[in-house]
């Protein structure tokens, strides 16, 4: 079954199987992880998961992550979510975590280009 | 330099109208997935978060100019009396002035630590929230609102203090809800727990 994936920075359409079983190549674009014998690995790290024929339950290693993982009933779309610990760490140093949106044009822009000026970052709604 | 994010799932178009009339020369985004809301813990708006030349956030997320006096508004004649409006008034000045304030001397900013104290703690269940607001938001876009919308009340669920995620989700369902009976509902539960809580602007 041809899956959806969002993923914290992209939108992936794979081939998956039983849940959440992708292929090598496909586990690494979804996750950032490397499968290899010894698990999901990246860099000096390697989390042991199971390879049934070639493929790896990414749903199952997102979760030892302690990351959130929720789909639809009919299992074509996935969120592998930031989990809390990431989000966290990532406003521990105080630094502005990045992001790129697009304005109403659909021109994409991205906070850390304003590097050395200061900036006042506000949200709002029109509900 | 301003940055204004626009927390809109309904997309684009529907935050046009007021991005124009703003007339604005800074940077109006449109934040369909409320991936700022979840990268810096907020969970209303106007939220604002004030970030130095090196890129470090000085103050966290905080209430950007708006009060609680809302609250005392006269349902039926939707007016608010002339002293609330005034205080209303006076709290968005004093907040306003802050900004500026900070831009010219750098007054207000926080030290570290106090920053640090102020952060919003990002909790097991709030990351699971965030999960399922953006399943429920791509999957009402591409056409199963009726499972989206199983998600979006989970996210709600899950993370109760977001009116972001609540509001959204209602004005999904119908443009006007997030501002209609069961909102004041909600705002009344909260008893005498603000809805904006006022920054800390001393010092």
């Amino acid at each position: 079954m041809l899956a959806t994936v969002l993923t914290e920075h992209s939108e992936l359409n794979l081939a998956a199987k039983d849940g959440l079983w992708l292929l090598a190549d496909d586990a690494e674009r979804a996750t950032g992880w490397t499968p290899k014998p010894e698990g999901m690995c990246r860099d000096d790290i390697c989390v042991p998961m199971p390879v049934r024929d070639g493929r790896v339950d990414v749903a199952a290693f997102w979760r030892r992550l302690d990351r959130p993982v929720v789909s639809d009933s009919a299992g074509e779309t996935w969120v592998l979510g930031a989990g809390a610990a990431q989000r966290n760490d990532a406003l521990a140093g105080l630094i502005a975590p990045d992001f790129t949106l697009p304005d109403l044009a659909g021109t994409l822009h991205t906070l850390s280009a304003l590097r050395g000026n200061k900036v006042f970052l506000c949200t709002w709604a029109s509900w | 330099m301003i940055v204004a994010v626009a927390e809109e799932s309904r997309g684009a178009e529907h935050a046009r109208q007021w991005i124009e009339q703003a007339k604005a020369e800074y940077w109006c985004l449109i934040d369909a997935e409320h991936h700022v809301a979840e990268l810096y813990g907020m969970v209303n708006v106007p939220q604002a978060v004030w970030i130095d030349e090196t890129g470090h956030i000085v103050r966290p997320p905080e209430t950007a100019g708006s009060t609680d006096h809302f609250r005392m508004m006269d349902l039926t004649t939707r007016s608010l009396a002339p002293e609330h409006q005034a205080a209303r008034n006076a709290a968005r000045t004093a907040y306003l002035d802050a900004v500026r304030d900070w831009v010219l001397s750098g007054r207000y900013a926080l030290p570290a630590d106090a920053a640090l104290e102020r952060l919003p703690r990002v909790t097991p269940e709030i990351a699971q929230a965030h999960a399922h607001f953006r399943l429920g938001v791509w999957l009402r876009r591409h056409g199963n609102a009726a499972e989206g919308d199983a998600h979006l009340a989970e996210a709600s669920r899950l993370h109760p203090d977001s009116w972001n995620m609540w509001r959204q989700t209602a004005d999904l369902d119908e443009v006007g809800k997030a501002g209609g009976a069961e909102f004041w509902q909600r705002v009344r539960a909260l008893g005498e727990r603000p809805y904006y809580p006022p920054p800390d602007l001393s010092g």
